[in-house]
């Protein structure tokens, strides 16, 4: 039977820097990034069957918690990343919105799924026609449902995203230029 | 002696009764149809509530039929002692579908009466809160009437070419 060792475990690589005796000097954009990228907690916000495939995502097959993201936040304002997994009717709508204002900066939002994307299948008078109508989304993930591989390789995507992040971005003009597009202040 | 069916008894007591209100006696689906003059169908529910113990509101619904320009509502009714069940319907114009509630004699009426509003604007009178139910309520139009394409008409990645729009 394999032993199970500490050695198998996966440590993070140390951003590039200047190494000496007794010291190592890096950016401190580079480590935040690191620290961020490996500690995100996600709100789920399933409302239909990419919400089943997000379940088995983190579930001990799948296991998302190898990507330090084990922690789901069930509260917006201590949520990193919002994860939108399911159809999203036109009534659903501003709830979603508020919950995306709820949450604090830095804040990413990965889209699961057809319906979160552009509306899938449902064509139609009561269903938004995808989750960009109404917030920013920074990585989707196609699929009807999409499987658990793909989560996770979404949620890879929005690794690299908060690893390369600058920490001012979320100042910038352009940034804010954005948000307005969506009626955010 | 052969013995009356419940369907042939409700016939004949709804022809005594409401003779002038009859249009017409259909059984598509071995479903028995009664469609009615609008103006007295509360009391006529009401009456078969009463006396022939239809006692169990099925469902209550609109229909649109474009060609005729009416908004049809189409009650259900069950007779839950003898298990029978009867259909009723009226025809209202078009342009201004309105009718009386039931919510007098079945409570149940409420909701469905809202959904019939919300999705084909019949409005019944005298219900307690005529708003909508399911959709948004910022919605200007009535969804199941067939004058509105079902199809979200904001998107614009699907163009005639592609999905024959």
């Amino acid at each position: 039977m394999e032993t199970v060792s500490l050695n198998n475990v996966k440590v993070s690589e140390a951003p590039e820097g200047i190494e000496g005796a007794g010291f190592f000097a890096t950016s401190l954009e580079k480590a935040v990034g690191m620290a961020r990228k490996n500690s995100i907690w996600p709100l789920p916000f399933a409302t239909s069957c990419c919400g089943i495939e997000f379940m088995a995502t983190m579930g001990s097959h799948y296991d998302l918690a190898r990507f330090g993201a084990e922690r789901l936040s069930f509260s917006p304002r201590q949520a990193d990343l919002l994860m939108v997994m399911g159809t999203i009717a036109k009534k659903m709508g501003p709830i979603l919105r508020q919950v995306y204002e709820q949450m604090a900066e830095p804040r990413w939002v990965l889209s699961v799924g057809a319906c979160a994307s552009s509306g899938g299948i449902f064509d139609t008078y009561s269903v938004l026609q995808g989750i960009d109508r109404i917030i920013p989304v920074d990585v989707y993930v196609p699929g009807c449902p999409p499987r658990p591989e793909q989560i996770i390789d979404g949620i890879l995507n929005i690794q690299k995203l908060v690893e390369s992040e600058s920490l001012r971005r979320r100042d910038s003009a352009e940034y804010k230029a954005m948000l307005n597009k969506y009626g955010i202040e | 002696m052969e013995e009356v069916s419940t369907e042939d008894k409700i016939i004949t007591v709804l022809k005594e009764n409401f003779a002038d209100e009859i249009v017409s006696i259909e059984s598509p689906y071995n479903f028995l149809t009664i469609t009615l003059k609008p103006e007295k169908i509360i009391s006529i529910i009401k009456f078969l509530y009463d006396q022939e113990r239809y006692q169990y509101l099925t469902t209550l619904s609109g229909i649109h039929f474009p060609d005729q320009k009416s908004i049809a509502v189409m009650y259900q009714l069950h007779n839950l002692y003898a298990n029978k069940r009867i259909r009723l319907k009226i025809y209202l114009p078009e342009e201004n579908p309105v009718t009386s509630t039931l919510t007098t004699v079945f409570p149940a009426a409420n909701w469905m009466e809202r959904e019939t509003y919300d999705f084909f604007g019949v409005t019944f009178k005298g219900h307690p809160n005529l708003t909508r139910i399911l959709n948004v309520e910022d919605m200007t139009i009535f969804p199941l009437r067939k004058e509105y394409p079902l199809e979200d008409q904001t998107r614009e990645d699907k163009n005639n070419k592609m999905f024959g729009r």
